[in-house]
């Protein structure tokens, strides 16, 4: 059990995390979310009492980490896979860890067939690659036998086998009643893996429950509905009948909807009423990615932008010379089409409106790449990231 | 029986899925009362076992054998070709009066760099690799740690360069004992030998100190340099009457002449029998006691 009591620490005038509170329960994995820099590293560190809180505290089972006692049998955790001297040999390395913490070596050897790596155990470990490496981190939290455990992105650098792995790792051991806390960027794997979710963005508490709340409460589950290609009057006729019935109405780029407030059944009887064939009617549901990026999106430090290239286009054309209107471009799109504004919904200012990209200085049609973003959108990227 | 096709699995992808509308209803309930707990025994964590830690750490990496391999051959090396030189080269006649084990001296001085580059890396290669974390996970008591680096490193040093200058003293000894007016008293023999090995191991503690502080490996051996050589450097420039007073103390508690103090038979200016030693021990018990504060205060 890890609980956090407003938990805040300040480098100077940078607040990195700003009135944490959440518990962590045993026999369950929680996974910890947020975007680059939001605080989630050094939240850990809080938690392990490398970091002293500014204010708040946390403890582990009841106590603040460096109280309690024989902690290394009590907490184990993964920060950092490189955080190994390279010229040590992983069973060195382990050993080492193992006496200070008070470990039958017997344990060493353990740990390292349950990992994997009894075959390199005598490798220095700077030959090992980042996969090998986050083994021996895990080996060093699993060392102590511990009742909690922290990971720090435990699958960076693992291959597809390796990644299953450490998910059932995680499950078996949350099975065992202990308490997993683990953060990590692969939402895919999130959603497999764990249970509960603790979110923050910016140093903040975004987000404290179950998968499948959060799933279900930051995100849009909506009917993919096609009709007949070539029969568009077909397709106008559904959407009124639809909008009248109550629900909501996005069209897609390949001539589907999307429809949101209208259960499947009620979409084929309104259908059927209003006389329009159906080629398709299919459930979506939302992903943890996308329940993620639409709740993050705001607290996003560093976000990418196109690379303009701006310094090297040629030369515009000559004055006077009208361009025609550019094609629907596909780039930035998948913001807006793969999560459309909910009711009550703050509308996501980074989503551009796709009609907006036409609006650019114009481009020769001969120069590839060339789509310069509008400035407004790079602006407000810039105000955000302060 | 299980049949094959039956997912091995299911009781850890039961939780997932719990019915709705419980408060709570999401907690899989099935976490034994208590939490886990571990079949393997506790034991208490000691500094005993710390030592042994720290001795894993330093006997398993490689910086260690070059330096100290290099130490040892610099004061075996040069140490014995000094003597070899002397003896080789001697004249008939007077003998002269100058402290023979002084020939161990030359060795010993160069020795200094590798006790400081290996007393900077003990720690600072924690820092630089991020293994401090590790470390500290495991054993919160971060007073405990540095001691037992301490130890171990002392211990490592002191004995190391005991052996050597020992072994220096008893063969220059043999090869220009009777080229000198006068052999070396006891004191002098302990000094050279033992009264050296701790000046050293206690030189080596001030630079674990300073990376301790310093918390980077060049950085801390660039100020251990610097906190060994400069002051004679500048003593040598220092050519206006005012600063005279400035230019023999710069010389006088300079390391190098304080080492050769500890050589000399006792008729030196300033500085004369054990003071050296006494010297160092209070720098590096300084040095130490700001590194346990700031290990202890600062977020690693």
């Amino acid at each position: 059990m890890i609980e956090a009591v407003g938990l805040t620490k300040r480098y100077g005038a940078k607040t990195a995390v700003h009135n944490l509170t959440f518990q962590v329960r045993p026999g369950a994995v929680t996974g910890f979310l947020g975007p680059n820099g939001s605080g989630k590293s050094t939240t850990m560190r809080m938690i392990l009492g490398l970091d002293r809180p500014t204010s708040g505290y946390v403890t582990v089972g009841g106590r603040p980490f460096h109280q309690l006692p024989n902690a290394p049998r009590q907490v184990g955790a993964l920060l950092d896979a490189k955080a190994v001297h390279g010229g040590r040999s992983a069973r060195l390395h382990l050993l080492s860890l193992a006496q200070l913490s008070g470990i039958p070596a017997s344990r060493v050897d353990e740990v390292l067939g349950v990992v994997g790596l009894q075959d390199v155990a005598r490798k220095r470990s700077k030959g090992f690659s980042l996969g090998m490496g986050q083994r021996l981190g895990i080996a060093a939290a699993l060392l102590g036998d511990p009742q909690v455990l922290l990971f720090d992105e435990p699958v960076n650098g693992l291959d597809p086998e390796g990644i299953l792995w450490v998910r059932n790792l995680m499950k078996r051991l949350a099975a065992e009643g202990r308490t997993v806390f683990v953060s990590s960027h692969l939402m895919s794997e999130m959603a497999l893996t764990a249970d509960h979710l603790i979110v923050i963005g910016r140093g903040q508490l975004m987000a404290d429950m179950s998968v499948k709340d959060f799933i279900s409460a930051n995100s849009a589950d909506f009917a993919r509905v096609r009709t007949p290609d070539g029969e568009p009057e077909q397709r106008e006729k559904l959407t009124a009948a639809l909008v009248e019935a109550g629900g909501r109405v996005l069209p897609e780029q390949d001539g589907g909807m999307r429809v949101t407030g209208l259960p499947l059944p009620r979409i084929s009887d309104v259908a059927h009423g209003a006389d329009v064939r159906l080629w398709e009617l299919s459930p979506h549901q939302a992903s943890l990615e996308e329940a993620y990026m639409r709740m993050t999106q705001g607290a996003v430090d560093y976000r990418s932008t196109d690379d303009q290239r701006a310094g090297f286009q040629p030369p515009a054309p000559a004055f006077g010379h009208q361009m025609p209107a550019m094609p629907q471009m596909p780039q930035q799109g998948w913001q807006e089409t793969a999560y459309p504004v909910l009711e009550g919904e703050r509308p996501n200012p980074y989503a551009q409106p796709v009609a907006a990209a036409p609006a650019a200085p114009p481009v020769p049609p001969s120069a590839p790449a060339s789509v310069p973003a509008p400035a407004d959108l790079t602006k407000r990227d810039s105000e955000d990231a302060r | 029986m299980t049949t094959p096709q039956q997912h091995p699995a299911p009781p850890q992808q039961a939780p997932q899925f719990p019915p709705q509308g419980q408060p709570q209803g999401y907690w899989p309930g099935q976490a034994p009362a208590g939490g886990y707990v571990s079949p393997i025994p506790v034991r208490k964590a000691t500094l005993g076992g710390a030592i042994a830690s720290e001795w894993t750490k330093i006997r398993s990496v490689r910086s260690t054998m070059w330096t100290l391999g290099v130490m040892v051959t610099l004061v075996l090396g040069i140490g014995l070709l000094a003597g070899a030189v002397v003896s080789g080269s001697a004249h008939t006649g007077e003998k002269p009066d100058t402290p023979l084990l002084i020939l161990g001296f030359y060795g010993v001085l160069l020795g200094t760099i590798c006790v400081i580059t290996l007393g900077v890396l003990t720690i600072s290669t924690e820092y630089g690799t991020g293994l401090i974390r590790t470390t500290l996970t495991a054993c919160p008591d971060r007073g405990r740690v540095l001691t037992a680096k301490a130890i171990v490193f002392f211990l490592l040093v002191f004995g190391i360069t005991l052996v050597c200058t020992t072994l220096v003293s008893i063969v220059d000894s043999m090869l220009v004992g009777d080229l000198v007016a006068h052999a070396p008293s006891g004191t002098e023999w302990l000094k050279a030998t033992v009264g050296v090995s701790l000046y050293l191991a206690l030189l080596g503690l001030l630079a674990l100190a300073v990376g301790t502080l310093l918390r980077h490996s060049a950085g801390a051996i660039t100020v251990m340099l610097g906190v060994m050589l400069l002051p004679l450097v500048l003593a040598m420039f220092m050519f206006s009457s005012s600063l005279a007073d400035v230019r023999q103390a710069m010389l006088v508690y300079s390391v190098p002449n304080q080492l050769a103090v500890l050589y000399s038979s006792g008729a030196s200016n300033g500085i004369s029998g054990w003071t050296p030693l006494w010297i160092m021990l209070g720098l590096a018990a300084a040095g130490l006691l700001g590194a346990y504060a700031s290990l202890v205060q600062r977020d690693s």
